[in-house]
């Protein structure tokens, strides 16, 4: 017993530092986990209100540009309402409703503090729990694809930006439609690299990229980027495609979280289908 | 010994907030990403007893990390910087006629002292940071890229503020 405490008393400076070593290596490792507890949940509440109040001046500096931003999408919505249509007969437009069941809604945001430099990035947002954030949640921006959100308190989201090592996004070609994985490389955070796009595809430079809608996440359609190059490694069987990402993630402002209204169903379906499947 | 405190108190308060509202903001094609609050652990008194250097590493890279939503990231790299601090300050060579309340800074050491010492101290900082954020060997140079850079802005950070700190000193 003597010599168990001289030795802990002999060696106290290593064995602490092990100790506190796992338990920042272990708080690293389960960090998926630990962005829903409470400890960084009190503190997302703290550096929530700090980021506001720093957000609230930096978001002067970027107005004109979000307002421009704003207009162009207030021209696309008025093009495709009602009154920008003139009436082809005396029929009375219906909305049928049979034929289009909301599945999306949204929720307006704003980011509070994002990163580009980091090989992780993340985007906090000032909306969480108390406005129907949930985890899982898409999140776009009027120019496309922004991240997903991965951890909500009662007034803030945490959302893993695509420029994160974690991001895969299925996407798809919008002119032939090949499906394939959006990643990004840590490099430049106006570059994403598109994979799983088989060698024998045509492709051409500012072929588009938008979502394939198949995650449950994001909707379908929404532009990513235009492709920058493309090549095939030797020996390979698919394309690596770096393109552009159609989102200015350094000025990111104001944005969208998508709530799938199917989601539940459209999981649930899975689940029983796999169930089935192991029997 | 109660001025001592509240001097590092006031340091550790100010450096976070430097670290959190200006230099987390910055960064330059992925590569620049200086962590400037290091410079707390580095000006800690020489005689800092070495259970109370690993608790205070521990505060200090967990505070970061809460400021940045990384949990365990900061924690781990300061937690390394802590545990080498007394090791490197007997490499670079110590002097003799230091007394308990002084610390390692630009002022009490020497350009050359210091700078090897916040040098050697940083890298090991940013290397530990970088390789556990990326968690592979896969993209090993751009990393050691990353490192490299971020160290030399990191250290002429720190040497900077030192002498703005130091020049006040001598008017006085």
């Amino acid at each position: 017993m003597r010599n168990i405490l001289a030795f802990i008393v002999r060696f106290h400076f290593l064995l602490l530092f092990i100790l506190l070593e796992v338990v920042a290596l272990a708080m690293l490792v389960n960090s998926t986990y630990f962005q829903q507890s409470a400890i960084l949940n009190t503190g997302n509440a703290i550096t929530g209100k700090f980021y506001t109040s720093a957000s609230n001046i930096t978001g002067y500096l970027k107005l004109r540009r979000t307002n421009e931003l704003l207009s162009i999408e207030n021209a696309i919505l008025r093009q495709g309402s009602d009154i920008s249509f003139l009436k082809s007969d005396t029929n009375t437009f219906w909305k049928n409703d049979t034929l289009y069941r909301q599945q999306y809604n949204y929720i307006v945001a704003r980011v509070i503090h994002n990163t580009v430099g980091k090989r992780n990035n993340y985007i906090m947002l000032d909306k969480g729990r108390r406005f129907g954030v949930e985890k899982d949640m898409a999140v776009i921006t009027p120019n496309g694809v922004a991240g997903t959100v991965v951890s909500v308190s009662e007034n803030f989201a945490w959302v893993m930006s695509v420029l994160n090592k974690h991001t895969r996004i299925s996407a798809r070609i919008r002119k032939n439609d090949q499906m394939g994985t959006v990643v990004w490389n840590g490099v430049n955070p106006s570059v994403g690299t598109l994979n799983d796009i088989p060698a024998h595809v045509k492709l051409s430079r500012g072929d588009t990229i938008v979502t394939s809608g198949f995650s449950n996440i994001f909707p379908a359609g929404l532009m990513m980027g235009t492709i920058n190059d493309f090549r095939v490694e030797q020996g390979e069987h698919f394309y690596i495609i770096p393109f552009s990402f159609s989102v200015d993630f350094n000025s990111l402002d104001y944005v969208y979280i998508v709530r799938n209204l199917m989601k539940d169903e459209q999981e649930e379906l899975k689940k029983t289908t796999e169930a089935q499947a192991n029997e | 010994m109660n001025r001592l405190v509240f001097q590092n108190i006031f340091r550790f308060i100010l450096l976070v907030l430097l670290q959190v509202v200006l230099l987390n903001r910055i960064n330059f094609y992925g590569y620049l990403n200086p962590f400037v609050y290091i410079l707390f652990i580095l000006l800690l008194p020489f005689e800092t007893p070495g259970w109370l250097l690993l608790l205070i590493s521990f505060v200090t890279g967990f505070t970061i990390d809460i400021f940045s939503g990384t949990p365990g990231l900061h924690t781990a790299a300061t937690l390394l910087a802590g545990f080498a601090r007394p090791t490197v300050i007997k490499l670079v060579g110590e002097r003799d006629e230091y007394n308990a309340s002084m610390y390692p800074s630009l002022h009490n050491m020497g350009l050359k002292w210091f700078m090897t010492y916040t040098f050697i101290l940083v890298f090991l900082h940013h290397a530990v940071l970088n390789f556990l954020d990326v968690f592979s060997f896969a993209e090993f140079f751009r990393t050691l890229l990353r490192i490299i850079i971020s160290t030399i802005f990191t250290v002429l950070f720190i040497i900077l503020i030192e002498y703005i700190f130091v020049s006040r000193k001598e008017k006085r």
